[in-house]
């Protein structure tokens, strides 16, 4: 099955942020090798050079790191792992924010709309 | 590394009618590349002149330093968009054909391909429904091991599900030495496959950048950018 990619943001920083979603839920846990470019993108249905560029990204950000004799690996540093983590969902809950302040509603408002939604679930 | 392919001033006039007109273009290793225009813009024509199957009015095409001829011929790999099979003859013959034909040829690869999507190997190509046709073909096409594979409307008749294992196929076939133009309508099904995209109008080059690029610049898939370019 193919990766869920939408159409209007560039594929590579999408498959950034999959792969990171992948550590972050533990389906490549810290020290794990990662599958090669070539198996990744199959999976993903991308250009093996666009996948490349998307590890080449983890790897500036530490979050993968390349062996030279086993190839890919996730960091252990569990650390920046939760760093990780903590900076999508800032990054999720901000974008929440904006489109809910488009639709009218005041922070207060969202604020007690998600409490409202969380008692729900 | 040398560029796979340097296009120059290539032209070609039929009649009162100038289908490809000082057009420009280099196509370099290891890529897969869109060749996307509308129709009547030229793409044919233009891969038509790589392959040597026309002569261009002016201009040169160049090819692993070669210009278009026997090899050439021996290092890309071509689907036309119509076909030349022998419609009696049957899938495994054809594959045989084809190792005669090109060094390059990888039989284990082709008999993989046509056993993963079910096609029967005694069948006569023209028991073969349109789709199934199309992929005998374009299995024969992508078994050989070629240094640029020119494929014209290759997804076009297949199934969704076929389509997914040959963009797979593609994909993991896929050598840094060698690079797939593949021209098409149908955009949205293989634009995350691809490196860059060329896009053609009149006979020229009208745009040629990465799709990812375009995705950054114009924030909108390269489907929707087509779309808006080439409105009518």
């Amino acid at each position: 099955m193919a990766w869920n990619l939408s159409a209007d943001k560039p594929i590579y920083s999408q498959l950034v942020e999959i792969i990171q979603i992948q550590i972050i839920s533990g389906r490549y846990k810290a020290g794990d090798r990662l599958p090669s470019v070539r198996e990744l993108a199959a999976e993903a249905s991308v250009n093996p050079n666009t996948m490349q560029k998307a590890l080449a990204e983890l790897e500036r950000n530490a979050l993968i790191i390349t062996q030279r004799t086993s190839g890919r690996i996730v960091t252990e540093d569990t650390e920046l792992i939760q760093k990780t983590q903590s900076d999508l969902a800032n990054e999720y809950i901000r974008n929440f924010f904006h489109t809910m302040k488009e639709l009218g509603y005041s922070a207060e408002e969202i604020v007690s709309l998600v409490k409202e939604m969380a008692e729900k679930e | 590394m040398e560029a796979l392919a340097e296009i120059r001033g290539l032209t070609k006039v039929y009649g009162n009618t100038l289908a490809v007109n000082n057009l420009n273009l280099v196509i370099p290793r290891g890529r897969i590349i869109g060749l996307l225009g509308p129709n009547g813009s030229g793409k044919t024509t233009l891969i038509k002149m790589i392959n040597g199957l026309l002569t261009p009015t002016a201009g040169q095409i160049l090819i692993n330093g070669f210009a278009p001829g026997p090899e050439t011929k021996a290092r890309i790999a071509y689907l036309p968009e119509r076909t030349y099979l022998q419609s009696g003859m049957k899938v495994s013959d054809l594959v045989d054909f084809f190792r005669d034909f090109y060094a390059d040829f990888n039989r284990d690869k082709a008999f993989t391909m046509l056993s993963a999507l079910n096609i029967p190997f005694t069948a006569q190509l023209k028991t073969l429904s349109k789709g199934t046709k199309e992929k005998v073909q374009l299995i024969l096409v992508m078994s050989r091991d070629a240094d640029l594979f020119i494929l014209d409307e290759p997804i076009a008749g297949v199934d969704p599900a076929a389509r997914d294992y040959i963009l797979k196929t593609i994909i993991t076939n896929y050598n840094e030495n060698a690079s797939i133009l593949l021209s098409t309508h149908l955009i949205s099904d293989i634009e995350n496959i691809l490196d860059e995209v060329i896009f053609i109008r009149e006979g020229q080059v009208l745009t040629h950048m990465p799709v990812d690029q375009i995705r950054e610049q114009y924030g909108q898939s390269v489907d929707a950018y087509f779309r808006g370019v080439f409105a009518c």
